[in-house]
Formats: structure tokens, sequence, C-alpha cells
């Protein structure tokens, strides 16, 4: 157990990685640590040879994933699109740990993204000092993936601006990186390329430009497609997350995941389970990573403060938290929910009294 | 007898990969006369097959003669198997037989099967997929990419027979564990086997024998002649069938029920069989095309890049060439950047496709089908399976002929055409709007239609009359009567009229008779433009209308609010009905003698209409609302009457103040008002007397009542134009209407060179400019 609050998915399951790449004996790309077959297999999760167990990372459909890892090894870079918390984020940081053997050359995608964290900055001490040469540049998270030859990544491409967005054109086309203050340029070695993730349900984003748009191939994560792939998806991060918390396994507690999952997907498609009820639609999105930091949330509150059993009490402040975004329209909602839908369901009176509890 | 070779075929219906196989086989063996899975009907019409006209895909339909709708269909597109076994037998002059069950035991009434079971699994067998076992025992979960990856994607290597000897193998081991074989699967193998003894027989010494692979093992082994003859001595009597060639679609392909065969994705197999060498960037291309005439921008760039996506994908999936699961997951990714629709698209066009196959006029066809066939020709209506719209102008001739037969095809159930909105916006008579979609199972409809003529005219003639036979409803036959004169069948009309006639003269019902009397009149007025007889529908329509005027009054005595709404639906059709015979008798009036005749009668008519209108008027009830006419029905009496000029508006507005009076019931007044204000609330402008007594009225009527008969105002002003209602409202909050009674008089001179400017177009308007004939005035209204 270390010290960091949370490891990179190269040194968490270093393992893993480890097991697959001595038994992978199918060729590989240039400066790749695995076969694209067992990337993918790292992704989706199996069993080696030798009864090595692979955890899956990713649990939905098989194509997403490998589309992706092909994408990879086709040179093209790859772009990640979805709804928020659909292990956009987490897909591209362990394909990064499995392809690179490092998730950190990663460039975080916010309004204010400058220039220079896409490309390169100067040392303005040395700038000043030695004048313009190699030794002042500060290189960009990208710079550096190009010149090692690993993945580089780009999270929430859409959210900067225009024009810091087309400066990865020529990195992506071209695969070099010029710079005319030097009269030199950075030239990408084999096994560089870029996972990108864009959100498409913001509105208001930088949408990307059409000759950006056509250097990426572009993957659609979509959302769980059952119920029970979803509490699956739930309970495994709940478990890791809580690992890595010193959180103990509490008992109990697949019965409460089911019931966030189901309060979450109902709300999020607008009709009950069983297909009878409508329901109205909050404004959040409530994602599955909404669901896992809503029950991981209930563990801490169940070890710390209560009883060590993780129950209805426990997740429902986190439900409301997640549900109501707007204080008054989605406060109606998740009362008018708990009233017609949870009041009615059997084995859910604890849940119903505890929502009431919280809501009211 | 031993001497003769037969070698089996074992193919999955419908494969590509199956289809270069037997060819490969066909052309390496030379074999000298070639048997196939198939209705043995068919031996006589598969000479066809050598004609360039005999496009695929097709479909062998087969049918009971005495019982049309009883049909089976083996489709066969041109990657099917047995299509490219049937070409090279035709081409090399070879003996060509089907040696399936005749189609005539399937449809004879069999205790435990089902007559319309069609031959159309995939080498499988009812219980289970024999493919999908086999699959399953390699590890695979998807039958169709197991038997792609293993069959269809190898091309023949030296011998040709090798991949055949192997499916055989897999499925002789499939089927010593007994499964999938069903009691019909071992009659259609001894009859099988009779057939391929049969040819043994006839001499030849290198049999082919191309038949879905489940079938193989069952060949290869030959139980004695008895043992067939014992089996087959169980099948029910065979039914006279008749089979021919019909054009099919790649569309009704894809379908698993009905009369589809099952293939997903019959575009994306016909394009592996026709193209020789790269079928993946060649298919990506098309796909690119497709989407750039959809308007999604697609560069030859994205294309590179689909098929390198797509080549990897095959291989991290280890599969021997990118599939169609590789060649969408690449279009989706590059081409369609992710997107869901776009993909539907490609999926519909290039996956499933278009493709309509067509038959030669030499196939054996039911009479109706060659003289729809020569129609089609003559008119330049080519059935396609791709959905478009027509717009026809029925006073050109090839365009009334169009109608004409599109109409009467719809009478036969053939629903090729379905009338449409047009897309010119038009509401004259002349024109009309189709949208036509041409279906494969239509053979079918038009086999079954066969019974009742040679030709489509005839057909529908004799459907109509028996149709009107068989009516009940004097509604549908003046329906029926509609039809006939749009699809300008004259043949029907004086026995469609006869039975309509009696029907009339025994319904008693006004409703049924005014219901039925607009479909007449507008038949009658269509008329004139398709070139129709219509004098004894003329005579007809004047019949009824004179029934209608007769018991109308009464019949609306004692109506319930429901029942008074729909009546006043049926008076406001029969007064347009009714003006519509008076205008087509004395205006268009072509000079025949019956249109005189009639112009007459129905000028009488139009009075008597007014007489009953009038009388409904006064049917006011004297005792509870059960006595007499609903106010709603009234009050539009009064409309109507005021309306044609039968009743001036000082009348009008004499019976609104009675009808307003205290002494009658409040809910009768406003429904009285409602009648009277629907359809327009202008005269309330025009006459501000009118207005001015309902605001008398409305002001007088007592607080509860008021809300008692608040709905039925709302209702009927809200009925009215927006305009009116704004002008409405702004008199009333004017002030007290009571003393306005006078309309403002248009005040001091006219200026003259004002008037005079607007006097050309009103000139216009009214029809009236010298230079316009005298008689084309009637015409122009």
């Amino acid at each position: 157990m270390t010290d960091v609050l949370r490891q990179h998915a190269e040194d968490a399951f270093a393992g893993e990685l480890a097991a697959l790449a001595a038994q992978d004996d199918r060729p590989r790309p240039e400066r790749w640590k695995l076969s694209p077959w067992a990337v993918a297999t790292y992704l989706l999760g199996g069993e080696l040879p030798d009864g090595t167990r692979i955890t899956p990372k990713y649990i939905g459909p098989r194509r997403v994933v490998e589309v992706a890892v092909t994408t990879l090894a086709t040179d093209r870079a790859l772009l990640l699109l979805g709804v928020p918390g659909t292990a956009k984020t987490w897909v591209s940081e362990h394909l990064a740990a499995a392809i690179s053997g490092d998730s950190t050359m990663l460039v975080q995608g916010t309004a204010g993204t400058p220039e220079e964290a896409v490309r390169y900055g100067w040392n303005y001490a040395r700038l000043l000092t030695q004048g313009p040469s190699r030794d002042a540049l500060v290189p960009s998270p990208l710079m550096r993936a190009m010149a090692d030859g690993k993945i580089a990544r780009v999270e929430e491409l859409t959210r900067i601006p225009a024009d810091v967005q087309d400066s990865l054109i020529t990195i992506l086309s071209e695969k070099t990186l010029p710079i005319p203050e030097l009269g030199s340029e950075t030239q990408a070695v084999r096994g560089f390329n870029v996972i990108a993730t864009a959100n498409d349900r913001d509105r208001g984003v930088n949408e990307l430009s059409s000759a950006l748009r056509r250097r990426f191939n572009t993957v659609v994560l979509p959302l769980p497609g059952s119920l029970d792939e979803e509490v699956d998806i739930v309970t495994r991060r709940v478990n890791q997350l809580g690992r890595s918390l010193d959180l103990p396994e509490l008992p109990g507690g697949a019965e409460e995941i089911r019931r966030v999952v189901t309060v979450f997907r109902e709300l999020r498609a607008g009709i009950t389970t069983d297909g009878r009820t409508k329901v109205k639609t909050p404004s959040g999105t409530l994602s599955t990573a909404e669901a896992i930091s809503v029950v991981t949330n209930g563990l801490a509150l169940a070890t710390h403060f209560g009883d060590g059993v993780l129950r209805a009490g426990d997740v429902t402040s986190g439900i409301l938290g997640a549900v109501v975004r707007d204080p008054v329209a989605d406060q109606a909602v998740w009362r008018e929910y708990v009233e017609g839908v949870v009041r009615e369901r059997d084995g859910w009176k604890d849940f119903y009294r505890a929502a009431r509890e919280v809501g009211a | 007898m031993s001497s003769s070779e037969v070698a089996l075929l074992g193919i999955r219906h419908h494969g590509p990969g199956s289809a270069r196989a037997v060819a490969a086989a066909l052309t390496r063996w030379q074999p000298d006369a070639v048997l196939i899975e198939g209705p043995p009907e068919a031996d006589g019409i598969v000479h066809l097959a050598a004609g360039k006209d005999l496009v695929p895909p097709v479909a062998l339909l087969a049918h009971a003669v005495d019982d049309p709708a009883k049909a089976a269909f083996w489709p066969y597109a041109e990657f099917s198997p047995e299509w490219v076994a049937i070409r090279h037998a035709v081409e090399h002059d070879l003996p060509v037989q089907f040696i399936d069950l005749p189609a005539g035991y399937g449809f004879a009434p069999a205790p435990e099967e089902s007559a319309e079971e069609s031959d159309d699994e995939t080498g499988a067998g009812p219980v289970a997929d024999p493919v999908a076992l086999l699959a399953e025992a390699a590890g695979h979960d998807d039958p169709e990419r197991w038997w792609e990856d293993v069959v269809e994607h190898r091309t023949p290597g030296e011998d040709p027979l090798a991949p055949f000897t192997a499916v055989a193998e897999a499925m002789a081991a499939l089927r010593a564990e007994g499964l999938g074989e069903s009691r019909r699967d071992l009659l259609r193998e001894a009859h099988m086997r009779q057939r391929i003894r049969a040819a043994r027989r006839a001499g030849h010494r290198r049999i082919a024998v191309v038949c879905g692979a489940f079938h193989v093992p069952a060949l290869a082994e030959m139980p004695t002649v008895a043992h067939d003859r014992a089996l087959l001595a169980e099948l029910p009597k065979k039914v006279r069938t008749d089979i021919t060639w019909v054009p099919w679609t790649h569309r009704r392909l894809s379908q698993s029920t009905g009369y589809g065969a099952g293939v997903q994705s019959p575009g994306w197999y016909h394009h592996l069989f026709t193209t020789e060498g790269d079928p993946v960037p060649r298919w990506l291309t098309r796909a690119a095309e497709l989407l750039r005439a959809e308007d999604h921008p697609v560069s030859s760039a994205h294309v590179i890049e689909a098929v390198r996506l797509a080549e990897t994908l095959a291989v991290l999936r280890g599969r021997p060439l990118a599939g169609l699961t590789e060649t969408l997951d690449a279009v989706r990714a590059v081409l369609c950047e992710g997107s869901d629709v776009a993909l539907e698209l490609v999926r519909d066009r290039l996956v499933v496709g278009d493709a309509l196959g067509e038959v030669p006029d030499a196939a054996p066809a039911v009479p109706l089908q060659r003289d729809l066939t020569r129609l089609q020709r003559s008119l330049r209506l080519k059935p396609e399976a791709a959905p478009r719209e027509i717009d026809l102008d029925l006073r050109k001739d090839t365009d009334a002929a169009r109608s004409r037969l599109l109409h009467r095809l719809r009478l036969l159930g053939v629903e090729w055409g379905v009338p449409a909105r047009s897309s010119v916006a038009s509401t004259g008579t002349f024109r009309e709007s189709w949208r036509l979609c041409w279906q494969p199972e239509f053979a079918v409809r038009i086999a079954e239609a066969a019974q009742w003529g040679t030709t489509v005219e005839e057909a529908a003639v004799n459907k109509a009359v028996s149709a009107a036979r068989a009516a009940v409803e004097l509604a549908e036959l003046t329906g029926l009567v509609e039809t006939c004169l749009l699809a300008g069948l004259s043949g029907a009309l004086p026995a469609v009229m006869r039975v309509l006639a009696d029907c009339a003269a025994l319904d008693t019902d006004v409703a049924h008779l005014a219901g039925a009397l607009p479909a007449l009149v507008r038949a009658l007025r269509y008329g004139d433009v398709r070139g129709t007889d219509h004098g004894a529908l003329a005579e007809a329509a004047a019949g009824l209308a004179e029934r209608i005027c007769v018991g109308l009054p009464p019949a609306c005595v004692g109506l319930d609010a429901e029942g008074a709404a729909a009546m006043r639906g049926r008076i406001d059709e029969v007064h347009g009905a009714i003006a519509l015979l008076d205008s087509g008798g004395t205006g268009t009036g072509t000079g025949t003698g019956t249109g005189t005749g009639t112009a007459a009668g129905a000028d009488g008519l139009a009075g008597r209409w007014a007489a009953a209108l009038h009388s409904l008027a006064r049917r006011e009830p004297a005792g509870g609302p059960a006595t007499g006419a609903p106010g709603l029905l009234r009050g539009r009496a009064v409309r109507l009457l005021l309306d044609d000029g039968r009743l001036d508006s000082e009348e009008a507005g004499r019976r609104l103040r009675l009808v307003l009076s205290i002494a009658n019931a409040p809910a009768d007044a406003a429904g009285w008002v409602e009648g009277f204000l629907a359809g327009g609330g202008a005269l309330l402008l025009h006459d501000p007397r009118l207005l001015a007594l309902l605001d008398e009225w409305l002001s007088g009527v007592s607080g509860e009542v008021f809300i008692d008969v608040l709905p039925l105002l709302r209702r009927t002003f809200a009925g009215l134009e927006a305009g009116v209602r704004t002008t409405i409202g702004g008199r009333v909050a004017a002030g007290p209407l009571g003393a306005a009674t006078v309309a403002p008089e248009a005040s001091g001179e006219l200026d003259r060179a004002r008037a005079d400017a607007a006097v050309p177009v009103v000139a216009l308007l009214l029809g009236v400019r010298p230079k316009i004939p005298r008689q084309a005035v009637g015409r122009n209204t």
C-alpha cells in the first residue's frame, strides 16, 4: 500500500500488465509494451494461459475497445466521445498505460488551456540569460510523448479554445511540432499517438473544426446497456476505490448498490424499469460515475459514522445531491419520484423513509 | 449403374462463399447433369435463366391453382449458390433438375406441418440451427461469422471439392448425434434420393447435386429404394400447382419473417460476390459516395483510414478477412464520426440495398400478370422497389390511363400506388398524386386476383361487382361507385348502380343516405374530368337526394348532443353535395340530353332541399328536448338558408331573437347560436343587429345559466376566424350595441379615380371581362 491517494493505472495494475507482457507472443507495433490483442484483453478482462486472471477495466461492448485499440495501432488519433461519466477518461488512461506503460502524458483541457500546454513554453530565466536554446524550452506533455514515442492524452478536448485546438492539426497530420524560434522541430517517433476525450452533452463547448475532426477516429462510449451491467460496474469500482481508501468491505452493500443504480437508471431514462410508470428527468446527467461516487460516499458514512453496514440512509443523501442540481425544478422531480415510485415499491420501505428524511 | 459419380455440393443458402465454391467446383469437375434442391415443378421454366432478361434477385413462386393464396417462394439472388448452379448448367447446356419435394405436397392440408412453410432455412432443420451448433463447438458465439470465416471467406483451393467434403463431415457428425432433423426433412431427403436414382437411370455419368449442407450426409448414403418408397407413401395427395419466376428484392431477402430469407446483408453479399478483389476498399468507397450524396462531408482520406481500420480490426479479431462487422465498425468510427444515424443510412442502402429483379416475358404467368406487364410498359410505369412519388395530370391521356390502372390495382388489393398528398399545392380535380412502391409479394396478390379475370380491367370489374353484391352498407356502395368511376370501370357501373338503387330503396336511415350522397356527387363531378358517362349516376344521386329531403326533418327530432353534432356534419356535407349537383347540372351541362334533363330536376331539388331545411328550422321542441330538433340543427338550417339567399337577414334576425327570448331553454339557444355561427362569423360583423341581439341576450341570462351555457358559447366563438373574433371583441368593448343598429353609412362622395382603379380586379374576380366569351363563365367559376 502506497501513500499515494490514487495510483496511476500502470502502477495499480502493474502485475496484470507484467503477466500480459510475459505471455504475449503476438506482434507488437514499435514501442508498444503489449500487442493490440493483449491491450484489448487488458481492458476487457480474461484469463491468460497460465491462469492469471485479468480483471475487466471496461465493462461494455467489446466492439468499442477493439475499435479504439485498432485505431491507435493504425497511428490514427482516437477521439472518445460520450456523455459525462461513461468512462472516457478511465478508458483513455488504461489504454495509455497498457500501450506505453505511462498514462501521465496528460493535457487537461479547460477554457483557459494555453497554447504552451499543447506545444511548448519557455523557462524565462534561462531564455534571458542564455538566449533561445533547447535548454530554455519547456516541452508540453504532448511534445515529450512525441519524442519518447508514447501515447499522449488530451482530456476534454472540446473545452479548449478553438485556436489552441487547431495547433493539434500539424501534430496529428505531419507528426511533427515545429519550433520556429529555434528554426528546428521535434518529430514524433513511432509509438506516438493521441487519445482525446470529449463530452457531447454540454452546450457552449468549442466544436472541433472539420480539419481537426477528420484526423480522429471517433468512438462513442455508450451508457451501460442493462441494470446488471451497471450494477457490475459500480460494484467493481466501489471495491477498488474502497480498497485504496482503506474502507472495509461492507456486508449488505450489493442490495443498496442495486437500488442506487435502479434509481439512477430510472431517472435517466424517464421511465421505471418495469416500463409502467413515466417519471420526470432531472437536469443532471446521473452517470455511472456519479452512482459510483454516491456508493463510495455511502460506504465511508457507514464505516465511520454508522454501524458498518451500508444502509439506505447512507446513500440517499448522496443520491439527493446527484439528482438535485437545480434547487427548484429538480427538487420537485425528486419528490415526485420518491412519492410516486419509491413509496409503492415492495421492500423499499427503509429507502423511502430515508429519502423522506433527507428530502424534507 | 455403379459407374456414375455423384458430387454432393453442400451449401449454405444465399452464401456468397458457397456460391464461389460451387462455381469453381462445377467448372473443374464438369458434371453432365446438375440437380438442385428446389421444387421439381420448376424444371420446365429453368431454361429461362439462360436469357439476359431474367435478372436476380428473382424467386420461384409456386401456388396452388385452386387457391392462389397458398403460395411458396424460393428466392435466388445473384450470390445464391443455387442460382450459380442454374446459370452454369444452362450456359453449358446441361440438364438441370430440381429434386426437392414438389411444392404441391406442401399445399396439401397436412396434419402436422403448416402449408406455408417455405424452404428458406439456412441449411437448418427446424429443431435447431446446425450451423449454430457447429459454431458453438468451435467456440464462436456468432454462427454467421463463424461460417463466413471457415467457409465463405475461403477462396477455392486446388481441390474444388475439398471444402464440400469438410462441410459434409461436420454435418455428418452433427446428424450422428441426431440433431436438427424433422420428419419433413426425412421426407424431402427420401425424395431427393429418388431423383438422384432417376438421374442415374437416365444415364448421366457425373451428377452434381447442389443442396443445403445439412442434407448432404443423408444423400451420401443410399438406403434401399423400398425404404424411400415406403417413406414417400405417407405423403398426402399432391395439389395442382402453378409455378413461375417473379421479381424479388434484396429488402425482402433480408426479412426473416414471411417471405423473407433471413439474409441479414444481401447488399453486402452481392458486393462480395460480384467484386473481383479488394472488396473492402470498394465497398467503403461506395459508402463514402452514398454519404456524400446525403451531405456528409467524407473525403478520400476518410476512406483510406477506414480501410486501414477495418483491416487492422480483422487482424485484431483474428479473422482471415475484414467482414461486414469490421467494415461497419470502420464506417462508424471514421466515415460517420461516431454517428449512428449516418450508419443506419449505410446499413439500409448498402448492406440491404434496393435491388429489384427482372423476369422475362416468356416466364409463365397468369394472364392477368401479362396484361399488367403490358400496361406497365405502354404507360411507362416501371415497378421499382424504392418508393417514389408521381403527380398525374388527368387531362392528359397517359396520366389518366395511369391513374385508372393504379385505381384498378387498388381495387384488386395490389397497393402498388397509394394516394399521396400532392407535392404541388393544388386542389384541382384534375391532379392526383401517388406514392409508388413495388413489393415482391404483389406477385401473389396478382395470382390471387387472377380468379377475377384475365385483364386488369376485367378483373377489376368483376371484383367490383362481387364486392357490390356483398356490401351491406350504403356508404360502402357509394364508395365503390366512386372507385369505379376513378378506375374508369364503366363495365361495373350498371351492376353496382343497380345494387345501389336497391339498397338505397330499402335503407330508410337518413343518416346512411346522407353519408352516401357526398361520395356519389364527388364521383359525378370527377366523371367530367375522366370522361366517363355518368347519366345513370346523376339519376341515382338525384333520387338519393330527394329521399334525404323527405326524410331529414323527422330524422333530426329528438337527437342527443352527440347525435346532433354528427348530423350537423352530414347536413353540411349534403348541402355541399346538393349545391354541386345543382351547379353540375346547370353550370357545366355539356349539352347531352340527360344533362339538361337532370338540370331541371336538380333545380327543383335545390328548392326541395331548401324546403326541407325550412321545415327543420321550424321543428322547435314544444315540451322537452325530445319533441323537436336540437337547437344546433335548427340554427344550422337557418344559416344554410341565409347563406343561399333563401332567407333574408331580417328574417334570420327575427329567428335569432325568438330563439334567444326568455321562453327558450338557454342550452337550446346556445346550441342554436353554435349551429348558426359555425363556419364563419363574418355575418355578425356585416349585420350589427345580430350581434346586438346576441349581446343583449347574453347580458340578460342569469349567472347560473351563464355558467351552463358558457362551454357551448366558448366552443362557438373559438370556432370563428381570429380576425372576426378580434373585431367582434372590439365592437362589444366599444359600447352598447343596441344603439348602433344601423350600419354606419359610407360618408361623402365616391372618389371616382380610386374606385375605377379597383374595377378591373373586381371584374376579373367576377369573370365579366368583355373579352371572355359568355359560355366560359360557368366553367371558370
